[in-house]
């Protein structure tokens, strides 16, 4: 089974400006509707197949998502 | 089994790198600057000489580079960064020096700057961030701007029997005996990032050697000066950029 991973999204920061959506293998990502201070529609999760590859954070030209990964595990 | 957040330091396998300051980047959406950006200051942290790097920053959209690294930064009047990187790694030659330059700024006001600083050989990093377009002034036409690609001083697309034709300045410094190291990388998906980002750190690491100048070009977008969405702006970069600017090293050192 993929390894569990998780990110945390600065939407403060975020522009809205989609390419991480497509970077990311198992289609978490989405546009918010609502908007942040500056008026962009911020990226948010919509599932939890996040399995912490962090190609999101890595094409991100905002350094918005921090990335988590859970350490492998010996067995199972 | 229990559903416990994984959120937690030891977890941890990506943060914004504290060689970036946390100033929000100015550029517009889905701009690749703040990606070349990013990778570059991630390349100094690994590397650990945060405190032994001084930047040279261009005239253009990064004009304001200075805000983003925190390392020693240095601005430089348009076109000119190759020459006060000279003059910095001259005095400090055991400091690690860069420049970041956009194609307007590094290919048509300070080609001779360019060609110059390369042909001496000055052990520098120049990093070329190439959008085929002046981005910051509103898009006009540049010495990179492909041919029939439409700019706002070129509305009907690039006509070469009167506008001349592209430089590829990247291979032509590439000619010179003075480089050490030259690629032509993208940042516009995780795999290119990667890959740009490890040629950064490697052109950094060769500054040790003192063997001459690396550069490192970056094929990058302006989805307002192209006037495309951030993704479609990939998509056109792919498909009429690529072609013309083929990714990849340029020339190697010899083992
Ligand atoms: C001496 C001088 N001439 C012209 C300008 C106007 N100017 C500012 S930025 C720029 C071009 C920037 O284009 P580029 O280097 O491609 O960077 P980008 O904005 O696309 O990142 C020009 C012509 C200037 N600031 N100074
Ligand atoms: S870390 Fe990987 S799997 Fe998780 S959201 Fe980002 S791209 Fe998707
Ligand atoms: S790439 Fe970054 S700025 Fe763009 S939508 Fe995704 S998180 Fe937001
Ligand atoms: S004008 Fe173009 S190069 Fe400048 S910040 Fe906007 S998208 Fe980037």
């Amino acid at each position: 089974m993929a390894r569990k991973g998780d990110i945390v999204i600065n939407i403060e920061r975020c522009k809205g400006c989609e390419v991480c959506l497509s970077a990311c293998p198992h289609e978490v990502l989405a546009l918010s509707k609502e908007v942040n201070s500056k008026g962009y529609h911020y990226v948010v999760k919509v599932n939890s197949e996040c399995t912490g590859c962090a190609n999101c954070a890595i094409v991100c030209p905002d350094a918005v998502i921090t990335v988590y990964r859970e350490k492998a595990t010996s067995g199972q | 089994m229990s559903e416990k957040s994984i959120i937690s330091p030891e977890n941890l396998v990506y943060e914004k790198t504290g060689v970036m300051t946390d100033k929000v980047l100015h550029y517009c959406p889905g701009c690749g600057h703040g990606t070349a950006h990013r990778i570059l200051a991630e390349a100094i942290d690994e590397l650990g000489i945060q405190g032994d790097t001084i930047g040279v920053a261009p005239v253009g959209c990064s004009v304001l580079a200075y805000y983003y690294f925190d390392v020693d930064m240095q601005e430089a009047a348009h076109g000119r960064a190759p020459a006060v990187a000279t003059g910095i790694k001259r005095v400090m030659p055991e400091k690690y020096v860069f420049t970041y330059q956009g194609d307007g700024d590094l290919a048509a006001i300070g080609t001779a700057e360019t060609i110059h600083a390369c042909n001496r050989g000055e052990n520098i990093l120049v990093v070329f961030i190439n959008n085929g377009i002046y981005g910051m002034t509103g898009g006009q036409m540049a010495p990179t701007t492909l041919p029939g690609m439409k700019s706002s001083t070129s509305p009907f697309g690039r006509d070469v029997s009167t506008m001349g034709n592209p430089l590829k300045i990247t291979e032509l410094v590439a000619q010179l005996p003075g480089t050490y190291f030259v690629t032509r990388q993208s940042v516009h998906v995780p795999a290119n990032v990667r890959k740009a980002k490890r040629a950064i750190k490697k052109a950094l690491e060769y500054q040790k050697l003192n063997r001459g100048t690396c550069f490192v070009e970056i094929v990058s977008n302006c989805p307002y000066g192209w006037k495309m969405t951030p993704v479609e702006s990939n998509k056109w970069m792919e498909e009429n950029m690529f072609p013309f600017y083929p990714l990849g090293d340029i020339k190697v050192p010899e083992k």
